[in-house]
């Protein structure tokens, strides 16, 4: 498998930690009507750069997406692994509410639409990338 | 690492609590004039309690689920209807403490987050069937 990575690139990292971000914004639309719910996120960016950082503490090796190894994340619970949950943070809330609840089900649900689209565009990589690996392999 | 059924969890969690919330509110409704004429055993509006659902270790994504469904305390609505059958030595007949007003925004906002939900797990579904087709 990982003879395939510099042909996949980032985009199957980037599959991962889209789908973990869809997670948070779902459980955050569940909880739209919970009292003292607090929203999360998962900043794509920050993760980009962290992965980055650790790329070029490594020297060596293509871009991809690591999950970040310690909890610098302000919303990271103690309970919190690498693995589950990168650069996981609170939303700053534009209004505040009387119940302590912090989702905007507005916000929420285009950072959901805005996730699910960039996993579609690295779906549409990712085949891309496998039609031209066939391609190459059947020779026609 | 978790799989991308997580999000079937999470939105059908929401679900099945906006539909106990649901019910309440019918529930509500229908019990809105049902008089009585001891304030004590009259009907009392009811409320769904809702909380994150417990987090599994290394899952920080929580579903939702009603931790009870509670009695409303306010006083019921005391009536002055003496030819009421069910009026008690003085005249007075009790109502239930229904706000209908409000139990008709708490459907509507039921109704809503319930179709958020599903449109929540519509996107997850097709994805994952997108992704199961992968290089097809």
């Amino acid at each position: 498998m990982a003879d395939l990575d510099p042909v996949f690139g980032l985009h199957a990292q980037s599959l991962a930690v889209q789908r973990q971000r869809m997670e948070v914004l779902a459980a955050n639309i569940a909880n739209a009507d919970t009292p003292h719910y607090q929203a999360r996120d998962i900043d794509f960016s920050k993760v980009l750069a962290q992965a980055q950082g650790q790329q070029q503490a490594a020297a060596g090796g293509s871009l991809g997406l690591a999950a970040p190894s310690s909890g610098q994340a302000a919303g990271a619970a103690a309970s919190a692994t690498p693995e589950t949950m990168p650069a996981l943070s609170y939303r700053v809330p534009l209004q505040t509410s009387i119940d302590g609840n912090t989702v905007d089900e507005q916000v929420e649900q285009s950072a959901y639409a805005d996730a699910a689209m960039h996993y579609q565009a690295s779906l549409s990589f990712l085949s891309g990338q496998i039609k031209g690996l066939m391609t190459a392999i059947t020779g026609q | 690492m978790s799989s991308s059924f997580r999000i079937f969890d999470i939105a059908g969690s929401a679900m099945s609590a906006q539909s106990v919330r649901l019910s309440t509110v019918a529930s509500n409704l229908a019990n809105a004039d049902a008089v009585g004429s001891d304030p004590n055993s009259v009907f009392k509006a009811h409320l769904p309690m809702f909380k994150s659902a417990p987090e599994i270790a290394g899952q920080q994504t929580p579903g939702v689920r009603v931790t009870g469904v509670v009695e409303n305390q306010a006083a019921p609505e005391k009536r002055f209807e003496p030819g009421n059958p069910m009026a008690d030595g003085e005249g007075y007949v009790y109502a239930p403490n229904v706000n209908v007003v409000e139990q008709m925004v708490d459907m509507i906002s039921a109704s809503r987050s319930y179709q958020n939900s599903v449109e929540v797990m519509n996107t997850a579904k097709e994805l994952a069937l997108k992704t199961l087709s992968l290089g097809s």
